[in-house]
């Protein structure tokens, strides 16, 4: 592989890193946004919530991107393609993510909510600084699932012309012909990704359950130290 | 025993009198009543417990004592009747010479004086032990940090917890969460001290930590305090008076040396028995 090509993957991994990171972010927020929506005392606000979720949980990513490179123009709103992308990917995995926060802030025990109310907190205080920071632990975890669904879908919006890992790929394998070679190293390069997002998120989870006094599982290298102490 | 016989003046004076008179109505129950589905739990139930008294709620489960700590905490809303803290509606407000449901702001400030220590502790996991306690008071009623953790110490000295104030819930005891619990609910200064149960979810040693806390705390506070409990000598130390209660209605209301030593009602007899046998 010439170091073109090279640097063409690696331009590719770049884009791929910051659609992910981006339609994360826009997600996180939409997730919590409708979360705390379906949660919510006020109807109106719940139907919100619901609406989102199912609406933008059934819409294909790919659909999605296409509306707003190409649909939206028509109706006035130029969007550029990267930014378009992370929206597509945004809204998607947020209404999954939402159902996690939704999940989440109803799997804190009730008497959790009975005890803040005890100690006189208003709504919102029950919910921000007692029920959400316990939630959180348990959001973690699959929120990790989807962000590697979120690394992969980016590659879906490829279609819209952004020069994303796959689509760099393709162009590569369209100038040499190396099938294997090619999509051999995205493979490599996604599932490489991949583990780099699974670490980071292992390091949040773990984090997160100290900050409920929780002892988290020794991670892999305490496991390797305790193991070379032992005497032969 | 002492104390039991104490009249009920000293703790007053604060109370301004409103709807009703403070001194001997400090918390009022007018035919409320309460059902579950087809289950009747409180049957037009109307009493009252003076500012600074020490009530304790006994009867078979069921009965309706819990359902009357959680009405006053408002974890649970009356069917019909009213109830007032110092003069205050609860549920209700004024409004146009009218009495109506109460917004959830009214809610709140009448309930600001209330606070509840609960069977199973419900410390905040998420904090570690001095911030549990100074979380509300912060937060809450807006005392600076500092002010709020001095007293927090001081309150957990008391319980005998001064040396755990950075230790998270889950690493104590369960009579030391309890104990935690109660210094946080005396944190915010409240009038009226719900205790429900709290010695049921404990072996009986750790129960004795819990009691023994709570025996001081009687001594040296005039909060008025309702109590739930199965432990009947510490509710015979602590309290001035105890209701017995059968099937939503109250049968019988005397001082515990009474209560316990003669009781009238047949019904009362055969649970004390039981409840003694047990213990």
């Amino acid at each position: 592989m010439s170091g073109e090509q090279v640097g063409l993957l690696v331009d590719g991994a770049l884009f791929t890193l910051w659609l992910t990171l981006g339609g994360a972010a826009i997600g996180l927020v939409l997730a919590f946004l409708a979360g705390l929506a379906r949660v919510s005392s006020s109807k109106v606000l719940r139907a919100i919530g619901f609406v989102y979720v199912e609406f933008f949980r059934g819409a294909a990513v790919l659909v999605l991107a296409f509306w707003f490179v190409y649909a939206m123009p028509m109706l006035g709103w130029q969007f550029e393609p990267v930014f378009a992308g992370m929206v597509a990917l945004g809204l998607n995995i947020g209404a999954y993510a939402a159902e996690i926060v939704r999940g989440a802030i109803q799997s804190v025990p009730v008497n959790q909510y009975e005890a803040a109310l005890a100690m006189n907190f208003s709504s919102w205080q029950r919910m921000r600084r007692v029920v959400l920071p316990q939630a959180l632990v348990a959001m973690i975890p699959p929120f990790s699932n989807n962000i590697i669904e979120l690394l992969k879908a980016s590659a879906v919006v490829s279609v819209v012309s952004i020069p994303e890992l796959a689509f760099n790929g393709q162009l590569i394998w369209s100038g040499n012909g190396q099938a294997a070679a090619v999509f051999g190293g995205l493979l490599v390069m996604y599932g490489a990704l991949a583990l780099i997002f699974t670490i980071i998120m292992r390091l949040l989870e773990r984090r997160a359950a100290r900050s409920v006094g929780r002892q988290p599982d020794p991670g892999w290298w305490t496991r390797l130290r305790r193991r070379s102490e032992v005497p032969a | 025993m002492e104390g039991t016989k104490e009249p009920m003046t000293e703790a007053t004076s604060a109370a301004p009198v409103r709807a009703h008179d403070g001194n001997g109505e400090f918390i009022k129950f007018a035919e409320v009543s309460k059902r579950f589905g087809s289950n009747v739990v409180l049957d037009d139930l109307s009493f009252s417990v003076g500012a600074g008294e020490r009530v304790t709620l006994i009867g078979p489960s069921g009965s309706g004592k819990t359902t009357i700590l959680r009405m006053l905490m408002t974890l649970l809303r009356p069917d019909s009747g009213t109830i007032s803290v110092n003069g205050e509606y609860l549920f209700h407000e004024e409004r146009g010479g009218q009495l109506v449901t109460a917004s959830e702001s009214h809610i709140r400030r009448v309930r600001s004086k209330i606070t509840m220590v609960f069977q199973q502790f419900n410390l905040f996991p998420n904090m570690r032990v001095l911030r549990n306690v100074t979380e509300a008071p912060v937060h809450v009623l807006g005392k600076p940090k500092d002010e709020a953790a001095e007293r927090a110490k001081e309150l957990l000295a008391l319980v005998g917890l001064g040396e755990k104030l950075d230790a998270y819930p889950s690493q104590l005891s369960g009579g030391q969460q309890q104990r935690v619990a109660i210094a946080r609910a005396l944190a915010v200064d409240p009038d009226v001290l719900l205790l429900d149960e709290v010695t049921s979810a404990l072996d009986p040693e750790l129960a004795a930590e819990v009691l023994d806390v709570l025996r001081d705390i009687a001594k040296t506070t005039d909060v008025t305090m309702l109590l739930v409990t199965h432990a009947m000598k510490f509710a015979r130390d602590v309290s001035h008076r105890v209701l017995m209660f059968n099937q939503g209605k109250i049968i019988e209301d005397r001082p515990p040396e009474e209560m316990f030593n003669e009781p009238r009602h047949e019904r009362t007899q055969s649970f004390l028995r039981s409840v003694i046998d047990e213990t």
